[in-house]
């Protein structure tokens, strides 16, 4: 076996213990002063990725903007489970209005603070994929067409999770939904041409674009913060696992996250003016398979009857990410498919 | 000052005057001229400090509009028709959410078949919106309106949306007392917001709320409403003091007060039923005109009084429920509830339709005489739509009706127009 150089990575996640950084460069969660933007005793499902992921980014936002931060929600589990009356778990100014209108909400807060010149005042709107990627598309694309200072995040967890599972444009081919059921000769959702928010963002040539996930809570952490240091539309796409829309162990979230980038079905990367500025590189190059195999969504690609052809289209999805961005370098390892999912497969 | 000057102008000219902070709106006729001068005023400074935001939508707008006023600004919009009806499901979160923003509504037809005039389907879609309506008669009171409609908003925390006859009063050159900036600042204190996003005092705004409370929050929002009752005239008294004028309040009566006949209308018609029934009264006859000017909340109560001497009522409308009879009928009838007294609803003045002083005297004049039905639409071409009927029932495939009657009439019509030459 060749010997490997010690690096401070937290073992399996290649995360940095905070115990390693100097006082700065530690996270926001690391601080007991925090803000606690979402306060604990919301009714989220164990190990949702959705309310992780907005714990981190809010608190990372508040931290950057000293406290003056206003948040605009779409409707969607986030919306519900952190409301429901007299229990609110935000602990920022926080607005609901509809499902398709966040992004222009949040326009209208920001153009209110503006006018009252109280800009030291920052607006962060945030929306599941439904709302980002579907419903409220236009309201975004305006949004970022006029440049209007909002930083906009979506929690991709691939589905309309809130009303039961079903479809969005942002589901991957093959995910069983409860509208892409795993049935018929093609079962799951459909190979379509995909919908990539982050890309249709940079068109758009707006200040910041970011793609994360909530196993990096850190690199997370950085992009908000360093998003609050710009002005005009900026977006964060980040992808956060939902173990009851996804079929996956509830203590897996963060594991099934990290594949997904591990994977090269998720690239994690920034972009100024539309221009990738970096890349997060795969560590440990994984095969999509070992990903999928985490997720009951996928269960009717192995199992009685597998579909290894399926599982080879969504590797080529993969290693498309991985050239277009590439995300492969030299400190890349490559991790061969499990001998026993092999013999699955064939 | 009074200036000739078109409607749509003396509205821009007098939401300025309000100082709104933020006007975001979509163009759509007939209310472009709106929010193109309001625009200039923003762009030039001459309205400031105001942020004009252009956007993709109405949706878009009216969501704008909630953002803004959430964070504490006054906020103005406009729209019509089809744009009334793309921001639907945010006109109703507005006024869910208790945001006091004023909206013109230039009052037009919704297609299909598309149609750019006047009529008030637009208005009656969102008769339940939990919006509170207010219809102008003329430029100056559409223009007088808006004053009264931020006070009234911001004071009770309920949008209200002005109604003007599209093209009708919007595109009218006429005579306007535009208010001074010193008179609309003495009727109108600045926006004191009951909910704000604040920083400092952070608040949950548009939670879920359940079984346990939906209920009580829409009693609350009724009650509102029915505050408004009380509200309206007291604001259109201290709007007489100041400007003299008698501008809002919730009905207008004119020459009700020994009539057996009462015609109901709501908006611009209202001058050319004044018309009709000065003419009648010359040749004698016991008929008045009620306006309503605020057709929500309902003022049943004001409705009900000014009708009390009437035996017969005649609704003239601009709009109908179709399946239904008339949406402003059916108010009146609540109102009169229980009195021996005999209700007409006359639809008129559809997508745009002229409504001429001499079919609404034919109308008044059958009324009279006892034989007009319970549902009559005005000027309506029997023969054209017997045709169509015609056609439907003797094939399938008949295509588009409108097209079809279009056609229909104007190929009747030249035939007409031949055989009579
Ligand atoms: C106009 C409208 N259409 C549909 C719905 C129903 N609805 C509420 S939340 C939701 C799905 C939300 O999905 P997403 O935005 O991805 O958020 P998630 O719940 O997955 O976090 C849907 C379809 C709605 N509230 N409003
Ligand atoms: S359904 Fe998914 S997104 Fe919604 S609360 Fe549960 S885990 Fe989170
Ligand atoms: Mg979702």
């Amino acid at each position: 076996m060749t010997k490997r150089p010690v690096r401070f990575y937290q073992v399996g996640s290649f995360a940095v213990g905070n115990r390693l950084l100097t006082d700065d460069q530690r996270t926001v969660q690391s601080d007991p002063n925090r803000t606690n933007s979402i306060d604990s005793g919301h009714r989220a499902c164990q190990g949702c990725g959705e309310a992780l992921g907005a714990r981190y980014a809010l608190d990372a936002a508040m931290r950057a903007a000293a406290g003056r931060v206003v948040t605009v929600n779409a409707t969607g589990c986030l919306e519900v489970f952190s409301t429901p009356y007299p229990e609110t778990s935000w602990r920022v100014p926080w607005l609901h209005s509809l499902f398709g209108n966040a992004p222009a909400v949040a326009t209208g807060v920001a153009a209110a603070l503006r006018v009252k010149g109280r800009e030291d005042v920052r607006v962060v709107g945030q929306a599941g994929d439904g709302g980002t990627v579907d419903i409220g598309f236009g309201t975004l694309s305006g949004m970022f067409e006029r440049n209007d200072d909002v930083l906009f995040i979506c929690y991709d967890n691939e589905g309309y999770m809130n009303t039961g599972v079903q479809r969005s444009a942002a589901t991957p081919p093959a995910a069983r939904t409860a509208t892409t059921d795993a049935v018929g000769p093609e079962p799951g959702n459909v190979f379509g041409q995909g919908k990539d928010l982050p890309r249709i963002a940079m068109a758009h040539d707006i200040a910041y674009v970011a793609t994360a996930t909530v196993a990096d809570l850190h690199d997370l952490e950085h992009k908000v913060e360093h998003a609050m240091t710009l002005r005009g539309a900026r977006y964060i796409h980040i992808l956060v696992p939902c173990p009851l829309g996804w079929g996956s162990a509830s203590s897996d979230t963060i594991k099934v996250a990290r594949l997904a980038k591990e994977s090269g079905l998720f690239p994690v990367f920034e972009a100024e003016n539309g221009r990738v500025t970096s890349v997060s590189p795969i560590r440990r190059r994984t095969p999509v398979e070992e990903y999928l195999r985490l997720q009951r969504r996928y269960a009717h690609l192995f199992g009685a009857h597998p579909r290894p052809d399926i599982v080879t289209r969504l590797q080529e999805i993969a290693d498309e990410n991985i050239a277009r961005y590439g995300l492969v370098n030299d400190e890349t390892e490559e991790i061969p498919v499990l001998e026993e999912a092999k013999e699955m497969v064939h | 000052m009074l200036r000739q000057i078109e409607g749509s102008r003396a509205v821009a000219e007098t939401v300025a005057l309000c100082r709104p902070e933020v006007v975001c709106a979509y163009p759509i006729s007939p209310q472009t001229h709106i929010i193109e001068a309001v625009g200039v005023m923003v762009k030039s400074g001459r309205l400031s400090p105001c942020e004009y935001i252009n956007v993709e939508s109405e949706f878009a707008a009216m969501s704008v509009s909630i953002g803004a006023s959430a964070a504490g600004a006054r906020a103005y919009t406009a729209t019509a028709s089809q744009g009334l009806l793309f921001m639907l499901e945010a006109v109703y979160n507005a006024s869910g959410l208790g945001l006091p923003i004023v909206m013109t509504l230039a009052n037009r037809a919704i297609g299909a078949p598309i149609n750019i005039w006047n009529d008030h389907g637009d208005a009656m879609a969102a008769r339940d919106a939990g919006w509170i309506q207010l219809f102008a008669e003329t430029n100056q009171e559409a223009a007088d309106l808006h004053v009264q409609a931020f006070r009234l908003a911001e004071e009770l925390s309920v949008p209200v949306m002005v109604c003007m006859d599209g093209f009708i009063l919007t595109h009218a050159v006429e005579g306007v007392d535009l208010m001074t900036q010193e008179e609309v600042d003495s009727f109108l204190p600045p926006y004191e917001p009951r909910q704000v996003l604040d920083p400092d005092d952070p608040v949950s705004i548009g939670a879920m709320v359940g079984p346990e409370a939906f209920e009580e929050v829409r009693y609350l929002a009724h009650l509102r409403q029915l505050d408004a009752l009380a509200l309206i005239p007291t604001i259109a008294e201290s709007f007489a003091t100041l400007t003299g004028r008698d501008s809002g309040g919730l009905v207008h009566p004119y020459r009700t007060d020994d009539a057996e006949v009462i015609v109901v209308a709501l908006g611009s018609v209202l001058g050319t039923i004044k018309d009709a029934v000065d003419a009648r009264r010359a040749r004698g006859e016991r008929i008045g005109v009620l306006g309503i000017t605020t057709f929500r909340p309902f003022p049943r109560d004001g409705v009900r009084d000014a009708l009390a001497g009437a035996s017969r009522v005649v609704v003239v409308e601009k709009a109908f429920s179709v399946g239904g009879e008339g949406v402003v009928l059916t108010d009146v009838a609540m109102a009169v509830g229980g009195r021996d007294v005999t209700l007409h609803s006359v639809i008129a003045g559809l997508g745009g339709r002229p409504i001429t002083q001499r079919a609404l005297e034919s109308v008044l004049e059958r009324a009279s005489r006892g034989d007009l039905e319970r549902l009559t639409f005005l000027d309506l071409d029997e023969a054209a739509v017997s045709r169509e009927r015609s056609r439907i029932a003797a094939a399938r495939r008949t295509g588009p009706s409108a097209e079809n009657v279009l056609y229909d009439r104007a190929t009747q019509g030249s035939r007409v127009a031949q055989e009579q030459s």
